[in-house]
């Protein structure tokens, strides 16, 4: 096993890297703990030397990222992961195509803080824009080195310099990378500006490459999180309070010792685990349990949740789009105007696979691998907890089940290294299903109140909003459960920057659009999917449908006339042509029952900044039992250059289906003690049988940025939803999900839409 | 009570000695025999990730006692393909593209492989009924009705590698 660090002083060191062998990874989970090595070859003894021993790798470096093998292979080192999403293979593309190498030569390592760069959280969709621009970057600088290393080993210029399959040629003279590599010290600041390839010369960016790892997971040798196994491990499983904040009294487990395997309870503070040789005896054990919990009863009553939220405590208050006097605007009588007030549910992440994770301490030293969506912030979460030095904790990414943001594979970390701190033995804990829909956080209730008014000329004269959303302390992260249940340091928890996309794109003259922080929301709020973004998109679009009735005008057409962006207006009239929109006022065109069906569109440009999407919805309603029915999806969708087409469709297929999942049916459910939603009866998701079609049309811009795709795109999902609905019934649904309970009590009330309170 | 059993397990004949005979199915499988395709989801038999076939039929193995399966036949992910010839399924998710994050890809698999042993040119209402006790996240249902039915010889050929 040559290590990177030896094979550099071997070859005159042209890229000074810190250099864990690449074996050391998640691929190894049968041999030695991969931690031991240190630069220059000292064995690893005590506290002093391990804090030396993961030191950060630098992203304003191509060391940082890329790594040239003596075989002739590219190592390319992403702090972003692969979550399911195909991005490992978009990543590579862009490397394989700014570096002129074939694809198969990269082997792209993941998420592990000793070996790749913090290029932050895999989140928001930014993946592509921000860590493959990163590592376009840095490959396009490795490209220009290459380029003057060749041109003055052939003395030739370096314009006559070329690449292709992994050589660099000119004239008669050809070398493999790895053969300039060795020619010269060579320590590569990534430069910034480095001339990128001309995307008409695109031959891999573009195109749909299939992700390798499907061939894996349909023969079953794709190695997951939960499929993790280390030498001398042992079993872990949680036992978590009856309430959600309740005092452990006593454990008693007399019972347990039955079991064969058994080996102890861990407890600490109100943080509980039992521990077994093998997995089953794990998973009695935790039955078998005697645990005495306080009662504690300190939830809301969940029938009255939006007073909750909308009376509770208030932290701070922002304003986020402040143009000319809206409130004075809407002060004025007579002016025609909609006011609704929109709330959006509790969400689980719902992973199908639940958390889980490995941890393996040494010498004061823990490794954790964890299909974390965030490794870096996770070994800084598991440092404070566990009150060691950053540097003396290793995270290792290993795909897991979807994740779709911060859901519970932090907490099952911090659960494994824990439990292996008190065993002393490699621990792996595995979630059972009500662990995951019990304590992962939650997306948070949010609550939305938008009015806005018509002036005489039919556009919009004023434009206030108000979101009602859980507070934001500095750090955005989120509590690891484990550590507040040890009573251990850690973190606030935050759902993020769910106040993006509650300003608007349209051009009014009077907009304001603020948020209540709110101090107190119930349950750990998090980020799931297009976090704020989807709950604002909602309200506003829906406001939008509601304005284009007003006016008496097509909800395409109304959009427009309220937009000056170029991008955004082509966009409009490729997705009306694309779902064969017929221009009318929505709800003009009321069938007879009892199965009525309407259409509805929304749009957004997500966070005001980046990718572009419409989208048309077909939905039927039955109006004898208020179910709704989303039949057709058709998505218009510009981020920008594509990276891989299909990877694309994937994402805004999964996007829209999980989204028509979310806002037809999803709630967590709560009693005054805990979630009562604990497994796939008591929170059912989309099922096969209604699943919608969906058509997707890309616009496609080589020449323009890639930006961020796959979330975006359910932003727009619940509005175009309500809007159908609107169109079919002249009902509009202001409070997500829109179960048939709901869709028929607004059916009886003739609602158009419950007044502000 | 320590209890030896033994069954077929994807062609070949495994031995196995357990603690626990109410031991599901999908522990002996997963922590015994080392195998990845069944895959752990709920535990309740309400998601399919867990789903093998007992005796030729989809079976959830989060609920099925490991004593259930003594002297029978069990087929899993691991054990679909012919040798080196994947099932026809096999071949058309990966042709579809036909997962996301992968993980209920197992119990969509093995679900449709008893569909397909049964009803071998199912419609795609038909294939929506098969599949409708399995639970998918990510979204990857579309595809995985596609592959499903271009396994089963109702699709054409599709390209999955031409320039956008």
């Amino acid at each position: 096993m040559t290590t990177r660090r030896a094979f550099l002083q071997a070859t005159g060191g042209w890229v000074v890297a810190f250099t864990w062998p690449v074996q050391g990874q998640a691929a190894d989970t049968a041999g030695a703990l991969p931690v031991a090595p240190l630069p220059g070859g000292k064995a690893a003894s005590g506290t002093a030397v391990r804090t030396a021993s993961f030191p950060d790798r630098p992203v304003d470096r191509v060391e940082g990222f890329l790594h040239l093998t003596p075989e002739g292979r590219l190592e390319v080192f992403s702090g972003k992961v692969d979550l399911g999403t195909g991005v490992r293979t978009a990543l590579s593309q862009m490397v394989a195509e700014e570096l002129d190498m074939p694809l198969e030569s990269l082997d792209l390592i993941q998420g592990d803080t000793s070996l790749t760069p913090d290029q932050g959280p895999t989140y928001g969709s930014l993946s592509v824009q921000n860590g493959g621009t990163q590592l376009r970057q840095a490959a396009a600088t490795l490209r220009a080195a290459l380029a003057a290393a060749a041109a003055q080993k052939w003395n030739v210029e370096v314009g006559a310099i070329t690449f292709s399959a992994g050589r660099v040629r000119s004239g008669n003279h050809s070398a493999r990378y790895q053969e300039l590599v060795s020619q010269g010290p060579l320590e590569l600041a990534l430069d910034a500006k480095a001339t990128l390839k001309d995307p008409a010369h695109f031959e891999v960016v573009g195109r749909s490459v299939p992700r390798p790892e499907i061939a894996e997971i349909v023969t079953g040798t794709h190695q997951y999180m939960q499929d993790v196994r280390r030498r001398d491990m042992v079993h872990a499983r949680v036992v978590r309070p009856a309430g959600v904040g309740a005092q452990l009294r006593g454990v008693d487990d007399s019972a347990c010792k039955a079991i064969p395997g058994y080996l102890r309870t861990v407890r600490e503070g109100n943080f509980v685990a039992v521990v077994a040789e093998k997995e089953w005896s794990a998973i009695r054990a935790a039955r078998a349990l005697k645990v005495d919990w306080a009662p504690w009863a300190g939830l809301p009553d969940q029938a009255k949740l939006w007073e909750v939220v909308r009376n509770g405590p208030v932290s701070s208050h922002d304003a986020f789009q402040k143009d000319g006097d809206a409130v004075g605007e809407l002060a004025k009588p007579g002016q025609p105007r909609v006011r609704h007030s929109y709330d959006f549910a509790l969400h689980t992440h719902g992973s199908i696979g639940p958390s889980c994770a490995v941890a393996e301490w040494r010498d004061g030293a823990v490794t954790v691998w964890s299909a974390s969506q965030m490794t870096h912030v996770l070994r800084k979460q598991l440092a404070t907890m566990l009150a060691v030095p950053p540097e003396q904790v290793r995270c290792i990414y290993v795909p897991g089940a979807g994740c779709y943001g911060r859901n519970g594979h932090e907490d099952a970390a911090a659960d494994a290294a824990l439990v292996a701190r008190a065993v002393g033995r490699p621990v792996r804990v595995q979630w059972m299903r009500a662990d995951e829909h019990g304590w992962d956080p939650k997306g948070p209730p949010t609550l939305i109140d938008v009015e806005a008014s018509l002036g005489p000329d039919g556009m919009i004269s004023a434009w206030h909003s108000l979101g009602f959303m859980p507070h934001r302390p500095k750090t955005l992260t989120v509590a690891l459960v484990a550590a507040e249940h040890a009573g251990l340091t850690h973190d606030d928890s935050s759902p993020g920057n769910i106040h993006q996309s509650l300003a608007i794109q349209y051009n009014v003259p009077h907009r304001l659009s603020e948020v209540n922080w709110l101090a107190e929301t119930p349950l750990r709020p998090s980020w799931i999917r297009t976090p704020g973004r989807m709950q604002n998109t909602y309200a506003n679009e829906s406001t939008m449908d509601a304005l284009a009735v007003l006016a008496g005008s097509d909800p395409i057409a109304f959009r427009r006339k309220h937009l000056t962006d170029p991008r955004a207006d082509d966009l409009l009239e490729q997705l009306a042509r694309f779902a064969n929109w017929t221009p009318g006022v929505s709800g003009s065109r009321r069938q007879p029952g009892p199965l009525v069906r309407g259409r509805g569109m929304s749009y957004v440009k997500y966070e005001l900044v980046r990718t572009y999407i419409g989208l048309v919805v077909d939905v039927s309603v039955d109006l004898t039992n208020g179910q709704v029915r989303v039949e057709h999806c058709h998505v218009a969708h510009d981020c920008g250059q594509i990276i891989n087409p299909d990877g694309l469709r994937n994402q805004i297929e999964g996007n829209m289906i999980q989204t028509v999942s979310r806002t037809l049916i999803e709630e967590l459910k709560f009693d005054r003690s805990r979630v009562t939603s604990v497994d796939w009866a008591s929170y059912p998701i989309l099922r096969y049988p209604d699943v919608p079609q969906v058509s997707i049309h890309l616009i496609n811009r080589p020449n323009e940025k890639p930006w961020g795709a796959g979330e975006p795109s359910a932003a727009v999902v619940p509005s175009a939803i309500a809007n159908a609905i609107f169109d079919a019934t002249g009902v509009r649904m202001t409070s997500v999900p829109f179960t048939p309970e709901k869709i028929l009590a607004a059916l009886a009330a003739g609602q158009a839409g419950k007044p502000v309170t | 009570m320590r209890t030896s059993l033994q069954f077929t397990l994807d062609g070949k004949l495994a031995k196995l000695e357990v603690d626990d005979p109410d031991m599901p199915l999908l522990y002996a499988l997963r922590d015994d025999l080392n195998l990845r395709g069944p895959r752990f989801g709920c535990g309740l038999g309400q998601c399919g990730a867990c789903t093998v076939h007992l005796e030729g039929a989809a079976v959830r193995s989060c609920l099925v006692p490991v004593s259930a399966v003594a002297g029978k036949t069990v087929l899993t992910l691991e054990g679909l393909a012919n040798g080196h010839t994947l099932h026809p399924l096999q071949t058309a998710f990966i042709e579809e593209q036909a997962a996301q994050c992968g993980y209920c890809t197992n119990g969509m698999i093995m679900q449709a492989a008893d569909l397909l042993a049964r009803n071998p040119h199912p419609d795609e209402t038909e294939v929506r009924q098969a599949l409708a006790g399995n639970l998918c996240r990510c979204g990857s249902h579309a595809r995985v009705l596609r592959a499903v039915q271009r396994a089963a010889g109702s699709l054409p050929a599709a390209s999955n590698s031409k320039p956008a």
